[in-house]
């Protein structure tokens, strides 16, 4: 076992950790803290913590194998309609990444390559991020109504993957630019002095210098898609995802609170495993590590 | 002319001038095939910028460069040079054979056909063993040799060289000037050389050719005392560094020592107030 592995390992174990400092603070303070919460002047500081607003962890983890609605025909469990949203926002997010991700890298590729597209467009990169979530959804819906390519009509979820790729694309860009434009200008010169096009220069030395560079900024988009999908799915109102459930469940959360924190819960296990799932990622890259200091 | 008997490099009336900074006037060298040439001179007076010139990575503003019978451009573009720096600049996302056979591949050669050549270059170094390390894993002599095998990988007729051992300490610094000279007599390849060191110029060159600043010119060109070692007669040896080691100890060597020190005095001397 490599030292990089026994320090992978290690980050997983303090993951684990602070998960469980989570629970153990999340009881402590139901144990410590006044139910009615506490209050100075009429402000209230500290929230309440009675069942009704911070339900116990093991009711939260019970409520996942109940029936999500009582005395339904075709009864679902809590559990199985929250795996099912997330497997369904995991899918869209996923795929806003790849397209947010291709989206980017090429614009990081252009911009390398012609210093005009990098003063031309880097402006609007950085400032399409300003531009909130809540503005672009209706828009993005909106637009994608009135398209339909060939028998293909939009359907909503498209509009979500839309969104979160939206997000997707900023670190990206941002990240592979840094990449690309980061080896030394003797190694350009190496390359220039073996009789390298741009495009081999591209391919045997940009490309892999730029790795250290968008791994990180993959770990950032990644989690940017899934809040992207989730944002996007309550604000255009895609049905199936875990970010409805959240606002379904919390709108019956005055008589069963834990429902809701059980949906939260789902949509914080979805960012652990796309941060896993980016983790493997760069243990598939590892030979392009070094290159950073 | 043989193609081997053409000069390696020729270089005319060369000028380059970076803005206000007159870093070349008026150059003329020729080095032969298979000739030893180092360039000594004090810093900023313009060594990297000729080797530069002379690579194609940059343009002379006038002046003409014909490297191995040809433009500079068409050389890079054919890979008649190989280049090394201060700097042995591996990319450390490959192995060391990986390294070696970067030129062979942006050149097109095939898997096996480079394969073969790279690790016939790390013999001819001294690293065969370290193939499949990563250049993280080799110190910094040993990396510069990486950098030499990779810089002969095209079988140029000429190598480049900017300071390329100015980082290594004395007794690395020593061995390496002893393979260096074996490999270029093995290889028959004509080498220009930028150093500082005077004792390195020397031992090392057919010629050592000193600059002067502002505007970087040749003041003087003094001969050197590269020793005759294998290359033609003795090719098949391993070279005895005790062949570089006697030439350090000869009085043709401090003569020689002493003539590139007076010439680069004077040239320090000349520099006076800008005129
Ligand atoms: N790209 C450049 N732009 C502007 N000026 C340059 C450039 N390259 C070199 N110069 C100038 O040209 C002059 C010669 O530089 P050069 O690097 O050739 O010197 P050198 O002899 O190699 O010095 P050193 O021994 O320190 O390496 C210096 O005055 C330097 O500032
Ligand atoms: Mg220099």
């Amino acid at each position: 076992m490599g030292s990089r592995d026994r320090r992978r390992l290690r980050s997983a174990a303090w993951a684990v950790a602070a998960f469980a400092l989570l629970v153990v603070l999340w009881e402590l303070a139901k144990l410590v803290l006044p139910a009615g919460g506490v209050t100075v002047g009429g402000t209230r500081v500290l929230p309440r913590t009675d069942d009704a607003a911070m339900p116990h962890v093991w009711t939260v983890l019970a409520r996942l194998g109940a029936p999500e609605v009582a005395g339904a025909a075709e009864p679902r469990s809590v559990g199985a309609a929250i795996v099912s949203g997330a497997l369904f926002t995991l899918g869209l997010a996923l795929g806003g990444l790849v397209l947010g991700g291709i989206a980017g890298m090429l614009l990081a590729v252009l911009m390398q390559r012609f210093a005009v597209a990098e003063k031309a467009v880097l402006p609007y990169v950085i400032a399409s991020q300003t531009v909130p979530l809540i503005a672009i959804a209706p828009l993005v819906a909106g637009w994608g109504g009135k398209i339909a390519i060939g028998g293909w009509a939009w359907e909503p979820w498209a509009s979500v993957m839309v969104i979160s790729s939206y997000l997707a694309f900023f670190p990206i860009s941002v990240g592979m630019l840094r990449g690309l434009t980061s080896p030394r200008k003797a190694d350009v010169e190496m390359f220039r002095s073996l009789a390298a096009g741009w495009w081999t220069t591209l391919l045997r030395l940009r490309l892999p210098a730029s790795v250290p560079h968008l791994v990180p900024a993959v770990r950032l988009a990644a989690a940017a898609a899934i809040v992207g999908a989730i944002v996007a799915e309550i604000s255009t109102g895609t049905r199936g995802g875990i970010g409805r459930l959240i606002i379904e469940y919390a709108q019956s959360a005055t008589g069963d609170p834990s429902q809701m924190y059980a949906a939260i819960l789902g949509a914080a296990v979805l960012g652990l495993v796309a941060a896993g799932a980016v983790g493997l990622l760069e243990l598939g890259l590892r030979r392009y590590r070094g290159s950073v200091a | 002319m043989t193609a081997t008997g053409t000069d390696a490099v020729e270089l005319q009336g060369v000028d380059k001038t970076f803005g206000s900074v007159w870093a070349l006037a008026g150059v003329d060298l020729t080095i032969g095939a298979g000739e030893f040439v180092s360039l000594i001179g004090p810093s900023g007076c313009g060594k990297s910028t000729l080797l530069r010139v002379v690579a194609d990575l940059e343009e002379p503003t006038a002046g003409s460069v014909a490297v191995t019978g040809t433009s500079a451009r068409q050389a890079r573009l054919d890979q008649r040079y190989g280049i090394a720096f201060q700097q042995a600049g591996l990319l450390d996302w490959r192995t060391v054979v990986e390294n070696v056979e970067l030129p062979l591949q942006v050149h097109g050669v095939g898997k096996a056909e480079r394969r073969r050549r790279a690790v016939e270059l790390l013999e001819l170094v001294g690293l065969a063993e370290f193939a499949g390390s990563r250049p993280a894993e080799l110190s910094g002599g040993m990396q510069q040799r990486v950098a030499i095998a990779r810089a002969l990988a095209p079988s140029p007729r000429l190598l480049l060289m900017d300071e390329p051992f100015g980082a290594l300490d004395e007794m690395t610094r020593e061995r390496m000037q002893a393979e260096l000279l074996r490999i270029a007599g093995e290889t028959g390849a004509a080498v220009l050389f930028v150093t500082h060191s005077i004792p390195e110029a020397v031992v090392l060159s057919d010629r050592v050719v000193v600059m002067s600043p502002r505007p970087g010119r040749i003041t003087e060109v003094v001969g050197g005392r590269r020793p005759p070692v294998s290359g033609d007669d003795r090719a098949a040896d391993t070279l005895d560094p005790d062949a570089v080691e006697d030439v350090r100890e000869t009085a043709a060597f401090f003569e020689a020592v002493t003539a590139v020190r007076e010439a680069l005095r004077k040239g320090a001397a000349t520099d006076g107030p800008a005129a």
